[in-house]
């Protein structure tokens, strides 16, 4: 089974890598590129752990092919912060200890940072739907919640300062 | 450091810094099992039953093997055999036979996702084609996945050899009833015939899975001379050492076992199910492997907590005091024995002051993955049946169920479950704060219900090491053993921290490899804070007092003479006062006669303190579809001390919710062929952030005397109440009590119309 080569954009990098014509978006990412941030939970799109943006669409990268990912832009946890400087979502859940053991901490951010970018100002039952898809089992998500809330309103003051 | 009212003072024991591996997991950094690349690794892959119980007639892997790419194959026939040994983990045990024969099955296979063999190659890939290539031929035999069926006399047999332990009338009959576990005190007819009124049910639950995010997987190099290195993600990395040196007849110090940051374990990483096998893959390959399950092989696999039957009476006289009680349960232990039927009966009735009662447990096997823990294993199906009759007593004589409570709860003096008297212990506490507390008193609307239930989990204490070492700029650097789980590494530096008198930032926290550090028993039993915290304390105090004897060196002065006051040296010799910084002091290690300023300290302690939580659960049902929704909840927990209060309250919400997992939704599904239905998180559901409301905390600080700072265990106790109080709450609602977790729509409205 020969390769397909694949020339992507990551989190503004331009990328390239071999892979078979069935591996995931996720597998690639993670054995590939060694962008293992993202994470497997189930492999099957019920967990959200390996949530990414695709062209700034939220997916589940274990649902998506490699190959599908030519030609397009890639986000993931690790293109978040700016260098070392956090996001403001990466800011306050640290200091909402909205995360216990931290695995679907990246899923949860990239997928909130898609909310905020859709709504700058959701309100607690929006948060909650659009993070349905993500599962945590440490937290009970009243600190992802919380945290989402706090860095919504930071974005939002960023915003009218500038 | 006490202010006028008595409590004390602390710099840093009960601020909310950030953790000090938080930003590694908000920016990918973090190094989760799967997630550790070893140079020339290749991929490991199992191949796992499709019967529930069935006798391995034998297995070809000659096509496999022979599969280009293919490095090795394992099966049962490469396990040493092991004579029989009872290991304790620390959250729960059992026998190295039978964790050896979990990890892959030798004659025959007990449960559908057991272990059959395993293949090792260049990619995963060729590795899972080649598990394609393996034929078993398996003689299938009658399976029992329900637990009152494995109880009937003519269930199928799953061990030959099991008779059933602590029975008045040993029986040489081949059982699945492993043992029967009696805790009683005085007459309990007696007592139940005292009372005025008596509340009886029959109560059930599924098994259900801990559904920690991160399936297991570790990746493992055996080297020519027989040392292994194993990277893994587990509660506990010496328990990873110490039971695959046992399974595999291997020296414990060949065996260096480095732990990655763990996804979640609720008790289900205090087992292993990979990583003899992956010794022995890489052994065979003479290449690192890694070894990964699927999300399916870990409901399939991996142990769930166990599902009970428990039959329950309670009687009380007219004044709402508990008279005498009886509890008679059933857990079924999975595959091989062990389902808490021990911890279940001490914490059954151990909020309780109950003259006369009588308890009984049984383990029962089942052709089921074994079980493993499950945050307070094995008692919170137990209290949920026991606080659903409390319940229930209350409402016949139509007192206020905290009242009723109150009126019942044990505080210190009284005996706990072992029979040694409770230290403080904070449930009247809890429950005058519940009283009080706004949702309490809060109205209702139509279709909704309120419900309170207690729980009790006794804690453990268990063995750490820890070491405090000063650097040469006077910041310091805290070791354990203990992986941390929940921001254990933040509270482990805060209490070094608060103990030298040093701004936290200047303390880092590791948890190190078992090569670098002391034994610890695993993160579990909710003992990190409590023990290895101890076991820090001590040896920051060991640190001062070096610093101390070092600044007297320095000035000419005895010890006696010099005092540590806010992270410094004072000397207090007439005429010689002067003050040291620790960074002075540090500073001068390096050339000292005495060499550099470090310490170890091990523990053991035997005194944990008791976990006491109580919850206000308010739910609406849907009378047309079953559907019941979590409005509110009001968490309420004894916290002895919250070391950090952020970590604290995210231990009871967490609880809480894993609870309502429990008590609406989650539950083990079985087709006739005792095959798992529901191996995935679709169907296994488990609480999504829509499902829930916030989850309100309130903790209440009753100190534990025999930690430095007053700290008692937290992580378990909040899952005892929630099932109990669903349940009270939804039966509140409809009018029916519900006796049957999980507590689906179909069964809520099947429920209320048999009632009708």
């Amino acid at each position: 089974m020969s390769k397909i080569l694949v020339s992507t954009t990551v989190n503004g990098e331009a990328q390239e890598f071999a892979c078979d014509p069935s591996t995931s978006l996720l597998d690639a990412l993670r054995t590939e590129l060694h962008l293992t941030g993202t994470k497997e939970g189930c492999g099957s799109g019920d967990c959200g752990a390996c949530t990414v943006s695709l062209d700034g669409e939220m997916v589940c990268s274990c649902l998506v092919l490699a190959a599908e990912a030519e030609g397009r832009s890639i986000g993931t946890v690790e293109g978040i912060a700016e260098g070392s400087a956090l996001h403001p979502l990466q800011t306050r859940f640290l200091e909402h200890a909205a995360l216990q053991c931290g695995f679907c901490t990246p899923g949860f951010l990239v997928a909130a940072k898609s909310l905020l970018e859709k709504n700058p100002d959701p309100d607690e039952t929006e948060i909650r739907y659009w993070l349905a898809g993500n599962l945590c089992r440490c937290t009970g998500y009243d600190k992802i919640v919380r945290a989402v809330q706090h860095a919504a309103a930071d974005l939002r003051q960023e915003r009218t300062v500038a | 450091m006490n202010d006028m009212s008595g409590k004390p003072q602390y710099r840093v024991v009960g601020t909310r810094p950030v953790r000090p591996d938080g930003i590694d997991k908000v920016t990918g950094k973090a190094v989760f099992s799967a997630d550790h690349f070893v140079a020339g690794m290749i991929y490991g892959a199992i191949l796992r039953s499709p019967h529930a119980h069935a006798r391995i007639r034998s297995i070809d892997v000659s096509k496999a093997a022979a599969l280009p790419g293919v490095q090795a194959v394992v099966t049962g026939a490469d396990f040493p055999t092991l004579q029989s040994l009872e290991v304790e983990l620390g959250e729960g045990g059992g026998n190295i036979v039978d964790f050896s024969r979990n990890c892959m099955a030798r004659d025959k296979v007990y449960y559908d996702g057991h272990a059959v063999a395993a293949v090792a190659a260049t990619t995963l890939a060729i590795a899972t084609e080649a598990l394609e290539l393996i034929t078993v031929d398996y003689e299938v035999l009658p399976h029992v996945t329900d637990l009152a069926a494995a109880m009937a006399p003519d269930a199928p047999i799953l061990h030959d050899k099991i008779r059933t332990k602590g029975l008045d009338t040993p029986s040489d009959k081949p059982t699945n009833i492993t043992m029967r576990y009696v805790k009683q005190h005085g007459d309990a007819a007696a007592g139940l015939a005292r009372a005025k009124v008596v509340a009886r049910g029959s109560f059930s639950s599924a098994p259900v899975h801990q559904g920690y995010l991160e399936p297991q997987a570790c990746t493992v190099s055996y080297n020519a001379d027989g040392q292994v290195l194993i990277w893994a993600s587990s509660q506990g990395a010496f328990m990873i050492r110490t039971v695959t040196a046992q399974i595999l007849n291997i020296p414990i110090a060949d065996i260096r076992v480095t732990p990655l940051e763990i996804g979640g374990g609720f008790g289900g990483k205090t087992v292993i199910y990979l990583e003899p096998v992956a010794v022995l893959l890489s052994k065979k390959s003479g290449r690192p492997v890694r070894l990964a399950m699927s999300r399916s092989d870990v409901f399939r696999a991996t142990g769930p907590a166990p599902g009970t039957v428990c039959d329950v009476a309670i009687g009380a006289d007219e004044n709402g005091i508990l008279t005498g009680a009886e509890v008679i349960f059933s857990g079924s232990a999975g595959a091989f024995p062990g389902s808490g039927t021990h911890p279940a009966a001490i914490c059954s009735l151990a909020c309780y002051k109950i003259p006369d009662y009588y308890i009984e447990g049984q383990d029962v096997v089942t052709n089921m993955a074994c079980t493993a823990a499950y945050r307070s294993p094995g008692a919170p199906p137990i209290i949920f049946a026991v606080e659903s009759v409390i319940d229930e007593l209350a409402n016949t004589l139509g007192i206020d169920p905290i009242d009723f409570r109150l009126r019942n709860a044990v505080q210190e003096g009284d005996p706990s479950p072992t029979g040694t008297p409770f230290g403080p212990i904070g449930l009247k506490e809890i429950l005058e704060a519940a009283k009080v507390h706004q949702h309490w008193s809060e109205p209702l609307g139509p279709n909704q219900g309120r419900g309170i239930a207690a729980g009790y989990w006794p804690n453990f204490g268990g063995q750490s090491t820890a070491a405090v070492s000063l650097t040469d700029d006077g910041t310091v650097i805290v070791t354990t053993g203990s992986p941390d789980i929940g921001g254990s590494r933040a509270s482990m530096a805060m209490m070094a921290a608060e103990v030298i008198g040093l701004p936290y930032e200047n303390v880092r926290a590791i948890v190190a490899d078992t090569s670098s550090i002391g034994y610890s028993m695993l993160t579990g039993g909710s003992r990190t804070t409590f023990a290895t915290g101890k076991a820090v304390v001590e040896a920051a105090e060991k640190v001062v007092d070096e610093m101390r004897s070092r600044a007297a060196q320095i000035w000419g002065v005895d010890g006696s003479e010099v005092e540590w006051i806010d992270g410094e040296a004072s000397c207090t010799a007439p005429g010689k006062e002067a003050r040291l910084t620790i960074k002075q002091i540090a500073g001068k290690t390096g050339m000292s006669v005495k060499g550099p300023i470090s310490a170890e300290s091990t523990v053991n302690p035997p005194d944990p303190g008791p976990g006491i939580a109580v919850q206000i659960v308010d739910v609406e049902v849907d009378p047309d579809t079953g559907t019941v929704t979590v409005l509110r909840v009001t968490a309420l927990q004894d916290v002895g001390r919250a070391i950090h209060p952020s970590y604290v309250e995210g231990q009871m919400q967490g609880g809480v919710v894993q609870g309502i997992g429990w008590a609406l939704n989650e539950g083990y599904v079985f087709n006739a062929k005792g095959q798992l239905d529901n191996a995935g998180f679709l169907d296994y559901r488990i609480p999504v952030a829509s499902d829930l409301p916030m989850i309100s905390t309130v903790m209440i600080e009753v100190p534990w005397p025999s930690h430095p700072f007053g700290v008692k265990g937290v992580g378990e106790a909040p899952i005892c109440p929630p099932m109990g109080a669903v349940a009270n709450a939804v039966s509140a609602a409809t009018g029916v009590r519900m006796r049957h977790l999980p507590m689906s729509p179909d069964r809520i409205l099947s429920d209320i119309a048999a009632a009708q």
